[in-house]
């Protein structure tokens, strides 16, 4: 019989699950706004500004005609995979938050319950993401062949060309970092940066600042984002897989890219910058939870920074960048750190 | 497992590893070589090979090395000494075979190399999956090689058909691991005796494992009715490929089936012998009656190699020390005379630019005396008349079957051998009883020193192994002996 | 009993989208059953404790030959091809045999019993799975890990050597 504890722990992982998703979900709205003001100020223009103060209420607006838009499916599409392609895009970014720690235990000011700031404490942490974040990939190639569109088909075919370059590369990071911290555990990755900065896996000198170059830009490509958005290059391809959707569908992938970026960001503060880890040890009075948020919202403002930056990467580029830069990069990385390590 | 009990052992390794060593560095030369100097990839190769052979040669007694996963007793070793010679014979008669159909490339080579690797980790392996990893290793070679005249649709139609099929046979012999690992918890082919011989005898489901794994050999050594990738194979692949996988993958695999069949499932033996009886009277028969109408004598001799499989599983199903050497020893000979009988094939396409079928043959005793009168020799070999080395490696092997009371399956391999006669004896009968028709091609000049030394050497030894076969032999029971309990 | 109906609906979902994989006409269909399939044997992989084979199951086999196979489909345009039936009259007698040989391999399967002991590592043990999995890879296995290595690289050779010999100059 399921003693009272186990019943206990399913409702709060069924909260903790509940409450993970809506902010996922409504994660993207204030993304955009701050996406379109940001791009706004480094154009020296102003952004959002009609509805709301400072154009704040416009996702809410955007939201309201997403949703009313009519749901076109093209006549010659493949009905079902045109259909279920944008939830193919969308569940596994959900999925990955399962993994995905956002702090260690947090104690609730007012009744002193301890609260575990992450789903599942996965041994296997840093490879279900890996693996499970690829998957969102599908959703994009089979979106754009299932549109039985050149263009879509093109920025599906560009989506997975890329995808299988820079995933590689990615990897290679990772399995740079779990060699650093020696563990695939999340948690422990976070706990063996403890103390100061320094023992942060990225200023472990020299390959640490090399591992998080391949990371980030390895990364950048894989969620499809400027300098390496090939794959919906609106100059060339009208606007790549999902040019032929409309409505709730196209937000859907849309959603996805945001948690993506998200996700990233969130990956990066984790390999890379001590998780809730304080930099310094007499700061450790601020919550961990606080240094978490802040360095994640750094990481999100550096990818919207980029992307009002960076010119965009012809096609030939990316590939040569991922095989013939990233990947020796990785090797000899990888190289370098297991002799460091001896 | 630590690291004490694994008996790293580096020399039950070295001939193998040394040939991938050889493999890479060639692999590695290919890069500096321009592209009408690629035959000398081809000639370092055999080199190397000849260097590796003594080593080769040479049992290590003792424990499998590795964790139980390899062991270099003599009969891997004596294995490991037709692999070679087989792939040097190949390898210098592919170097002026590649100028001819103007394709040289080096990667021919070394993946070549690549394969003679794999059929060694076959030939010593002592656990499954290194079984399975070395047949691999084996096969995939022997794909690429087999569509490698990328010009010819034929080359790729039997390329994608040994792969289709080649994949197929090893997910069979998978299935049939994986149920042998089911019942005895282990993959280690000298503890699957141990752990599964008793109580397993009359399980199902550890004979359903020992039924898939026959299967899956049987795809390999192009048994009837698994052989149907054998005849597009060989006539698609380039001919010295051909004739290294008639000779190599054919002599790997038998290697392969002899350890686990002797050394894992001899408790089963009271119920593998019918189905190893049927395969092997169905593959002599059917070989050689479907033989007789080929016209084409690359395909010809590919259905005498699915005839020659037949007959040499009698050895196994006679399960005992005469019959296992016997399969060595018939393996050894099947060497030397298929190699000879493919150069010949070769040779004729080098002067005269035919002889891919039987009636190319005709009036050949008289332009090419020799070269007529040892090719006669090779056929009567692989026929089996005395007094040439097929008849003894026949002869051995009969007479296992009927030590081991085989009366109708030893019957049957007699009647199938009369019936190849007639095949091997109308390609002697071409060329001395008929004129060659209309105008004969002329002569296309004195063809390279390869196919002279390949046709001589092979012929001696063919020769050499049908009158003085005593010294082989005794090798050949000597390596079986620890096997055999 | 959780554990098994689990089991038996991941084993269920696989057979079926395996019989998918061959029988659809579409081959992206093709793909998309296969990657199905793909992910309910990782998830077989998690029942048995094995979170690492699972994740490189996902990771490998769903995450990057999947898209590659997907890549080729797209870029042959086999996508409206239909496979076109070559048969010639043999399904028939085919399926008959297929069927014998199925119920054959069943019942043999069905009538006998596994008898390998349970696997060596307790449940503690393998809390550390990546690190059993690690350790046996490259103590045990090395050799075959050392050979699949040399058979990778083949392969790699291999496709280019039969794929790029036309366009040298």
């Amino acid at each position: 019989m399921p003693t009272l504890d186990l019943i206990l722990e399913v409702i709060l992982l069924t909260v903790k699950v509940a409450v993970l998703t809506q902010i996922i979900f409504a994660l993207p709205m204030p993304l955009t706004w701050l996406e379109r003001k940001i791009a706004g100020h480094i154009q020296v223009r102003l952004g959002p500004w009609r509805v709301g103060p400072h154009g704040i209420l416009q996702p809410f607006a955007d939201a309201i005609k997403l949703l009313f838009k009519e749901d076109i499916v093209p006549d010659k599409a493949d009905k079902i995979l045109f259909k279920i392609a944008p939830l193919i895009a969308m569940v596994p970014a959900f999925a990955v938050f399962a993994a995905i720690p956002l702090g260690d235990t947090f104690k609730i000011p007012v009744i002193g319950a301890e609260v575990k700031l992450y789903l599942s404490d996965m041994n296997v942490g840093a490879l279900y993401i890996l693996a499970i974040g690829g998957l969102s990939v599908y959703g994009m190639i089979l979106g754009g062949w299932a549109s039985n569109s050149k263009y879509a088909l093109l920025g599906g075919l560009r989506c997975s060309a890329q995808m299988i370059s820079y995933e590689i590369a990615v990897s290679f990071a990772v399995i740079g970092v779990v060699m650093l911290s020696n563990s695939l555990n999340l948690l422990e990755i976070v706990k063996s940066q403890g103390g100061s900065f320094l023992s942060w896996n990225f200023l472990y000198l020299p390959v640490g600042p090399v591992w998080f170059a391949i990371f980030l830009i390895g990364s950048v490509a894989e969620i499809n984002r400027i300098p390496f958005d090939l794959s919906e290059d609106e100059g060339t391809l009208s606007s790549g897989y999902h040019t032929e959707y409309s409505g709730m569908r196209f937000s859907f992938f849309m959603l996805a890219e945001y948690v993506a970026m998200v996700t990233v960001s969130i990956l990066s503060v984790i390999f890379f910058f001590g998780g809730w880890n304080a930099p310094f040890a007499f700061l450790s009075f601020i919550p961990p939870i606080a240094w978490f948020m802040g360095k994640v919202c750094f990481f999100i403002y550096f990818f919207m920074w980029v992307r009002f930056t960076l010119p965009r990467y012809r096609y030939d580029q990316l590939m040569k960048i991922g095989w013939k830069i990233l990947i020796p990069l990785s090797l000899v990385n990888i190289l370098i750190t297991g002799l460091m390590l001896i | 497992m630590p690291i004490e009990t694994l008996n790293v052992n580096l020399l039950s390794i070295l001939p193998m590893a040394l040939v991938a060593i050889l493999a890479l560095s060639m692999l590695v030369l290919d890069f500096f070589l321009k592209k009408g100097d690629k035959g000398a990839i081809g000639y370092l190769s055999i080199i190397g090979l000849l260097i590796v052979l003594p080593i080769a040669s040479n049992a290590i007694e003792g424990a499998p090395a590795f964790g139980g996963m390899v062991i270099a007793d003599a009969f891997s070793a004596f294995f490991n000494c037709i692999f070679i010679l087989a792939a040097v014979f190949a390898l210098y008669l592919s170097v002026d075979y590649l100028k001819r159909i103007n394709s040289e490339t080096g990667e021919y080579y070394y993946i070549v190399l690549f394969a003679v690797a794999g059929m060694m980790v076959m030939s010593s392996a002592n656990d499954l999956i290194a079984l399975y990893v070395g047949i691999e290793l084996m096969a995939l070679s022997f794909y690429v090689l087999t569509a490698f005249r990328v010009r010819d649709t034929k080359s790729s139609e039997g390329g994608l058909k040994y792969f289709v099929l080649g994949a197929l046979s090893s997910g069979i012999l998978l299935y049939g691991i994986s149920f042998t690992y089911g019942f005895s918890g282990t993959t280690n082919i000298s503890d699957i005796a141990r752990l599964a011989g008793g109580a397993g005898a009359n399980n199902t489901f550890m004979l359903l494992g020992v039924v898939l794994t026959a299967a899956g050999f049987a795809f390999k050594i192009a048994a009837f009715p698994f052989h149907v990738w054998a005849p597009d194979a060989y006539e698609g692949a380039p001919t010295p490929v051909t004739a290294l996988i008639s000779i190599g993958s054919k002599a790997a695999s038998f290697a392969v089936f002899l350890r686990v069949f002797i050394v894992a499932f001899p408790a089963f033996q009271s119920h593998w012998w019918k189905l190893l009886w049927a395969l092997s009277a169905a593959t002599m028969l059917y070989g050689s009656v479907v033989a007789i109408p080929q016209k084409n004598i690359i395909r010809m001799l590919a259905y005498s190699s699915i005839a020659h499989a037949g007959v040499i599983l009698i050895g196994i199903v006679a399960l005992n020390g005469a019959g296992a050497a016997g399969v060595m020893y018939y393996l050894l000979v099947y060497a030397f005379m298929n190699m000879g009988a493919f150069a010949i094939v070769m040779y004729l396409g080098r002067v005269r630019g035919n002889g891919e079928y039987v009636s190319d043959y005709a009036g050949m005793s008289s332009r090419h005396p020799v070269i007529a009168f040892l090719m006669a020799l090779f056929l009567l070999s692989l026929a089996g008349i005395p007094p040439t080395g097929g008849f003894m490696a026949k002869f051995f092997i009969l007479s296992a079957a009927i030590k081991a009371r085989y009366y109708w399956l030893a019957a049957i391999g007699v009647v199938s051998t009369a019936i190849s006669l007639f095949f091997y004896a109308r390609v002697v009968f071409y060329m001395y009883m008929k004129d060659a028709e209309g105008d004969s091609p002329a002569p296309a000049g004195r063809p390279a020193l390869a196919y002279d030394v390949v046709i001589y050497i092979t012929a001696a030894m063919t020769m050499l192994l049908g009158l003085y076969p005593a010294p082989f032999m005794e090798i050949a029971i000597k390596a079986v002996e620890p096997l055999i309990r | 009993m959780f554990e098994q109906f689990f089991f038996y609906i991941f084993a269920t979902v696989a057979i079926v989208s395996a019989i998918c994989v061959i029988s659809v006409r579409n081959p992206v269909h093709s793909a998309v059953f296969l990657i199905v399939c793909l992910l309910q044997v990782a998830a077989i992989f998690v029942l048995l404790r094995s979170p690492f084979l699972a994740a490189a199951q996902v990771f490998i086999y769903v995450g990057a030959v999947m898209v590659l196979f997907l890549f080729a489909v797209m870029v042959l345009d086999m996508g409206k091809a239909h496979w076109k039936e070559h048969l010639h009259g043999q399904s028939a007698p085919a399926a008959v045999l297929a069927g014998i040989l199925f119920i054959l391999l069943g019942y043999m399967a069905l009538k006998g019993r596994m008898t390998a002991p349970l696997g060596t590592y307790n449940e503690a043990a393998l809390v550390k799975n990546t690190e059993v999995v690690g350790r046996a890879l490259f103590t045990k296995y090395i050799f075959p890990f050392e050979v699949v290595s040399v058979i990778l690289l083949l392969a790699l050779v291999g496709a280019i050597a039969l794929v790029m010999r036309e366009k040298r100059p």
